[in-house]
């Protein structure tokens, strides 16, 4: 029922699946904050296999200028997969896909940023996927809004991430690339943990109204999880600093710290 | 002695969206009330005081306020204005009535050219974000010579110090003549050595911002300069 075919057992006997997690278990995720200086502000974002990268300038002046809101600032998001995050070569430049996923990216950051503090200015969020394991929207998003607070942009809160889906009749949180392609049905999920709202939320696949809302309750929990990664992310980038031994850790690969 | 929050209390990181305070008090810059409750807008110190919480942001463009001082960047030239870069979301225009000098229409470029570095003041902010500025008044002018440093504007405050107590010794030690920008801009001008010595403490304020007892740590770095030279 749905799905590619596939002889790939998702779900074993003792309801473990391909990478051995529990349906409500997520993959090891780290992030790190500040990661680029010459960006108002970044972050980096490792979960499972994907590895992406977001960028924030501004608030800046808004070009071209007839997008400028004489009211409130702009978020543009730009969402891009490197040529070498797939294992068939990604042919470089935008496509459908990254167009929506910018647009729904930006949509979900425009929700939580104070825009009315910064008229006629635009706030750009460059995401680069550069390792693709399925669940990069959700990881860029989650990237985004660390990148944004990074930069001292005044939100009301940090927007977190995490998908949901059915796999072998079964509904399971933040699917995995083999899951994905094999399963029967994915949702990718944006919540504000502090008001409990939805910011993004699409599906891909057949659900029952039942397995849908035990889809959302578990991507939200993951959220959750995601949400306290975030926080930790920030705080730690500036007790670092003051511990006065950032130049090391950050000069050389991404800390090894964090879940 | 200078820092800016209570000395019993650690500095706490704030996030956007954690909760400040449930307390009915002053919310303060940095924050937002929602609900009767107080939250972070923004990534920052947390910074209670008896009469209200606010956050203390470690990060952010500058937003141009009324009565700042400013050290702009002439980028454009019109007939009866020049475009002024200060350093924030907005340029700002500087008419030639606000100049003080009589100049008349199309020889702007007589008195002041792009690249000139020049020293204003924000005469006002519009609902919009417009921006007035001026060049007339005490202490502002076309700044020639010396050099000048970014530092994020969010370090300004720390900079300049409690009444000035900062600046002032960064003064004194270097013996430079030295502009502060709220837009994070700083203008030095003296001697070679004194100018890099100065630029070396701007830096280490910059980069220790939030840390204790800075003014203390930074008189030290500058005695320890002092007479080498180099």
């Amino acid at each position: 029922m749905g799905g590619t075919p596939t002889d790939l057992k998702l779900i074993d006997e003792n309801g473990r699946r391909l990478d051995g997690r529990l349906p409500d278990e997520m993959r090891p995720l780290k992030i790190e904050a500040g990661v680029l200086s010459r960006a108002d502000g970044s972050a980096y974002v490792e979960w499972g296999l994907n590895k992406v990268m977001a960028a924030v300038y501004g608030p800046r002046e808004c070009h071209p200028r007839h997008l400028q809101n004489p009211e409130r600032a702009l978020v543009q998001c730009n969402y891009n997969m490197a040529s070498f995050s797939v294992d068939d070569r990604k042919r470089p430049g935008p496509d459908r896909r990254s167009h929506e996923i910018s647009k729904i990216i930006s949509e979900a950051l425009t929700h939580v940023v104070f825009t009315e503090y910064f008229p006629r200015t635009s706030i750009d969020v460059y995401i680069e996927v550069l390792q693709a394991n399925a669940g990069t929207r959700c990881a860029g998003l989650t990237a985004a809004s660390v990148a944004l607070a990074d930069a001292g942009v005044p939100m009301r809160d940090l927007v977190a991430s995490c998908a949901a889906g059915k796999v072998a009749d079964t509904v399971v949180v933040d699917l995995a690339k083999e899951e994905d392609n094999f399963g029967q049905a994915d949702i990718p999920l944006g919540y504000v943990p502090r008001t409990g709202e939805i910011v993004l939320l699409q599906m891909d696949g057949d659900l029952t109204s039942d397995q849908f809302n035990k889809g959302i309750s578990m991507a939200m929990e993951g959220c959750k999880k995601v949400y306290e990664v975030q926080r930790d992310a920030l705080k730690r980038r500036y007790e670092v600093r003051s511990a006065g031994t950032e130049l090391e850790v950050l000069g050389a690969a991404p800390a090894k710290e964090g879940m | 002695m200078d820092d800016s929050g209570s000395k019993e209390t650690a500095r706490e990181i704030v996030v956007p969206g954690e909760l400040l305070s449930t307390k009915k008090m002053r919310a303060g810059p940095g924050t937002f009330v929602e609900g009767g409750k107080i939250y972070a807008a923004q990534l920052g110190i947390k910074n209670v005081r008896p009469d209200g919480v606010s956050v203390v942001p470690l990060a952010g463009q500058y937003i141009p306020m009324r009565d700042d001082l400013v050290v702009g960047k002439i980028i454009d030239i019109g007939p009866s204005n020049w475009l002024v870069d200060i350093n924030s979301p907005y340029p700002a225009p500087l008419h030639v009535n606000e100049v003080p000098w009589r100049v008349e229409f199309g020889e702007t470029s007589k008195f002041m050219n792009v690249g000139d570095i020049v020293l204003l003041k924000i005469v006002d902010v519009s609902e919009t974000k417009r921006i007035t500025v001026s060049m007339q008044d005490s202490g502002l002018r076309k700044l020639t010579g010396g050099m000048v440093v970014e530092v994020s504007p969010s370090k300004v405050p720390r900079l300049i110090g409690r009444n000035g107590s900062m600046i002032q010794m960064l003064k004194n030690e270097t013996g430079c003549r030295i502009y502060v920008g709220q837009n994070g801009r700083i203008w030095i001008d003296g001697d070679l050595d004194n100018i890099v010595k100065a630029i070396n403490a701007i830096k280490m304020i910059e980069e220790e911002a939030h840390s204790l007892g800075l003014t203390e740590k930074v008189k030290k770095f500058l005695e320890q300069n002092t007479g080498k030279g180099a």
